[in-house]
């Protein structure tokens, strides 16, 4: 009866898209506004990956919204994981083996230099803050699984994250303080393709970058170290 | 065949998506409805991209000269998708975390039982 109603919900929203989605095939579409990004936007903010300069420039203050989102689900995590009181002993876990203690010690270094790489990068090539944050983690994710018994330091993460924010908000604040918009590009945007170049975004980028890797580095912590 | 080459890029993101709410509606216990709003999560993400792709467009980057902006695809859905994935995950997380303390309050995760018993 459940599954029945379920598909008869599920044809009904269908029958709906297909109407909709039928007047737009694919590859059609262009919005103004991705138009006059393509276009423009080189020339705007200095950086030759349009995807950096809307993320960072244009919607810059979005960005900084889904930051707090970021923020807010890893606070909540750690809330409701943390909430019966004190935090249990960890639990004995049967040590890796040599292969994967020795691979996971080698390929730690190699998958944070490839983060960081990506988020430093991120107005010249694909990628980015988001993008390098998350593989910086997904480097604490194979410590945590290979070298059993390491932890990340809390309090270190705690603090990067805390940076990361607050260096976005700051550079922010002097777009006010130099007398333009909050985010507004006031440093030279240099000559663009190459690496010091487009003004506030690559540092607006390393920001993000760290505070995405150690938010969810800290979720990783979080729910590795949870107990029983 | 115009069909589907026109629409075969919408199908399957909307498979995924009402494969995720299927999931969702119907599964019993709650790690399979995560599950399925990862899915979710990804058929959307998925339908974004494919809005704003144009025919024969390349990456929104003027890595090299002589790349026209006309033939760019559209920068703002992979702009709010990049985001999305990352938020996506740790919306992931969160709801994993509250189903390790539901899971330690009822010692089941059988939502229909959960739902029968009290706090």
């Amino acid at each position: 009866m459940r599954k029945l109603t379920a598909v008869i919900l599920l044809m009904i929203i269908a029958a709906g898209t297909a109407y909709v989605l039928a007047e737009i095939p694919f590859g059609s579409t262009q919005t103004k506004i991705g138009d006059y990004f393509n276009k423009n936007g080189v020339e705007e903010t200095g950086a030759v990956n349009i995807v950096t300069s809307v993320v960072v420039n244009y919607r810059g203050l979005d960005t900084l919204g889904e930051i707090t989102v970021l923020l807010t689900a890893a606070i909540g995590l750690g809330m409701v994981l943390d909430s019966s009181g004190k935090r249990k002993d960890v639990v004995k876990r049967e040590p890796a083996s040599l292969i994967v203690y020795t691979g996971c010690r080698f390929l730690f270094p190699v998958i944070m230099l490839t983060g960081f790489y990506i988020f430093i990068h991120g107005h010249l090539t694909p990628g980015g803050g988001f993008q390098g944050g998350a593989i910086a983690a997904s480097g604490f994710l194979l410590m945590y699984l290979g070298c059993s018994g390491k932890r990340i330091n809390t309090r270190v993460s705690t603090v990067t994250e805390v940076l990361g924010g607050i260096i976005f908000i700051g550079i922010g604040l002097a777009g006010l303080i130099l007398g333009h918009d909050f985010l507004f590009n006031f440093l030279p945007k240099g000559e663009p393709n190459t690496l010091f170049s487009s003004g506030i975004i690559p540092l607006i980028y390393v920001a993000v970058g760290f505070k995405v890797g150690s938010e969810l580095a800290g979720i990783i912590d979080n729910l590795m170290e949870t107990g029983e | 065949m115009n069909i589907i080459n026109d629409y075969i890029y919408y199908f399957g993101a909307f498979s995924l998506i009402f494969i995720g709410l299927y999931i969702v509606l119907v599964k019993k216990n709650l790690i399979k409805v995560i599950i399925g709003l990862s899915i979710l999560d990804t058929g959307i993400n998925l339908f974004l991209i494919t809005v704003g792709y144009k025919k024969g467009g390349t990456a929104p980057i003027f890595s090299e000269p002589g790349l026209q902006a006309s033939e760019m695809v559209d920068p703002v859905p992979q702009a709010m998708v990049l985001t999305a994935i990352v938020i996506g995950v740790a919306v992931l997380a969160l709801a994993l975390s509250l189903s390790v303390r539901l899971y330690k309050h009822y010692g089941t995760l059988n939502l229909r039982k959960i739902k029968e018993l009290k706090w």
